[in-house]
């Protein structure tokens, strides 16, 4: 506790680097992910392309993707840029499946009947559609939230500062306090951002609490 | 008025859903297409408000030929009630009902204001307002998706199977209901429905279809009751449930069906 007490400083712009890190790619992968997923609950070989490019793009190794990412978009080696695109290249990799199954799973009765009684297409789509796949939408977006927030510390490796460095700092130097403050310092960060996230689905999407059958308290 | 002109409908795979129809439902009247599921009495149905485009033939409202008007705009001025009331579930009650104003560009508390009328005029209490459907039972469910089809004052009413999915008693309400409405505002109603006492209770008009939606027999229902047209028509309206004659039976008049069975008993007092 001393230690951190000491470092204290560090420790806070350490964990706002990676909020700000983090930020980014999961917002950029649920925005992106949304018309992807659409697009390829709507044609076959969409789904067929996006579905399977996106599980390969996941199995990709992070560190390689970090060092590689510049050569491919122009960037610095140093360029926190990069890390804030491979993320979202992993986010929207997870994303894009949870979306085109939460458009799947609306029920094709309500869109039937949204249609009959005169929603045109733009409208069915922000009225029927994206409403209704927002709970599944939001049980990915956490996946996605977590395994970000995890992956952040990677970029400490190349040089990107965030929790991560306390990881490859201890390492080195063998100070085993060290490590264990990045590792509680990410866990409490995922926790929150957790938390942020179903905090802002019970705002948005209030009918599903109210609607929910397990909460028999009515 | 709505008027089918020889309409045709063959889908993509090659099913014939509607082969030739023809029929003419004059303003504030009730026709209703009663067949048994898949002889394509929703197909016939879903060609007023465009959800289905027939092959060929055509379908008009008054003076327009549907294929000519804008989809989103028929829609809206068309009301639909259909079998799972298919209220959207993350709406509440209110703005289910409010759901046609408030995309026709209503103020939202006019609509509101609207809607909760339109659950008084359905026999329901307006302190439902803000539940959400799962939250109501069947029964309600259906009311207020009949309120909801009549929230843009529409001419013209589609109904498809709008009672299915309820117990009797509470069906029996729900056309009652739909009777008392109907006495006040007088709307040009299609009804589609494969329960024959609802058909005869509720249609001035009744088609009976049969496969491809090909007119079996059409008139009042005490004519078709009367005088069924042929072995299917009979067979379908009820065949020896509907052939009845009385007997006497523990010192009361019975009323016995061809089969035997008795179905009632004759009110001494009436007549």
């Amino acid at each position: 506790m001393r230690w951190v007490v000491a470092n204290w400083d560090q420790v806070v712009s350490l964990a706002l680097n990676h909020v700000l890190l983090s930020v980014l790619p999961i917002l950029l992968s649920l925005v992106l992910s949304i018309p992807l997923g659409w697009w390829a609950h709507r044609r076959r070989t969409a789904r067929r392309v996006l579905l399977s490019g996106s599980g390969i793009l996941y199995a990709l190794p992070s560190l390689p993707l970090f060092v590689i990412l510049p050569v491919l978009i122009g960037t610095q080696i140093l360029d926190p840029l990069n890390v804030v695109v491979a993320l979202t290249l992993y986010g929207v990799a997870l994303m894009v499946r949870s979306c085109t199954e939460a458009f799947d799973a609306v029920d094709a009765g309500v869109r039937d009947s949204a249609t009959a009684i005169g929603h045109s297409p733009g409208q069915r789509f922000r009225v029927v559609d994206l409403p209704l796949a927002g709970p599944p939408m939001l049980a990915g977006l956490r996946v996605v939230s977590a395994s970000t927030l995890s992956l952040v510390s990677v970029g400490a490796l190349i040089g990107v500062p965030s929790l991560g460095y306390f990881f490859t700092d201890g390492y080195t130097r063998s100070f085993l306090t060290e490590i264990i403050v990045g590792i509680v310092g990410t866990v409490v960060l995922a926790l929150l951002f957790d938390a942020l996230l179903v905090l802002a689905g019970r705002l948005l999407m209030p009918w599903v609490r109210a609607t929910d059958t397990r909460r028999e308290d009515r | 008025m709505i008027r089918f002109d020889h309409v045709h409908k063959r889908f993509p795979d090659g099913t014939v859903a509607v082969e030739d129809f023809s029929l003419e439902v004059p303003s504030h009247q009730v026709a209703v297409l009663l067949g048994s599921s898949g002889c394509g009495k929703t197909t016939l149905m879903r060609m007023v408000n465009r959800m289905v485009d027939p092959t060929s033939g055509s379908v008009w409202i008054d003076d327009d030929n549907v294929a000519d008007l804008d989809p989103v705009a028929l829609r809206r001025r068309i009301g639909y009630v259909m079998q799972s009331a298919g209220l959207l579930p993350h709406r509440t009650v209110a703005d289910n009902v409010a759901t046609v104003p408030v995309l026709e560009g209503s103020p939202r508390r006019a609509a509101r204001r609207r809607a909760l009328e339109l659950l008084e005029l359905v026999g329901l209490d307006p302190g439902i307002a803000d539940r959400y459907p799962s939250q109501l039972s069947g029964g309600q469910r259906q009311r207020v998706g009949v309120a909801r089809a009549l929230a843009a004052d529409p001419n013209i009413l589609l109904m498809d199977e709008p009672f299915g999915a309820v117990d009797p008693v509470v069906r029996r309400d729900l056309q009652r209901e739909l009777q008392r409405i109907q006495a006040d505002l007088g709307k040009t109603i299609l009804f589609v429905t494969h329960d024959v006492d609802e058909a005869f209770l509720l249609g001035s008009n009744v088609l009976v279809l049969r496969k491809g939606a090909e007119v079996a027999q059409s008139g009042e229902p005490s004519q078709i009751m009367a005088h069924p047209a042929d072995d299917f028509v009979a067979e379908f309206i009820g065949g020896p449930r509907r052939r009845l004659h009385t007997e006497t039976r523990d010192g009361v008049q019975a009323v016995i069906d061809a089969e035997g069975r008795v179905t009632g008993f004759v009110d001494q007092g009436a007549g």
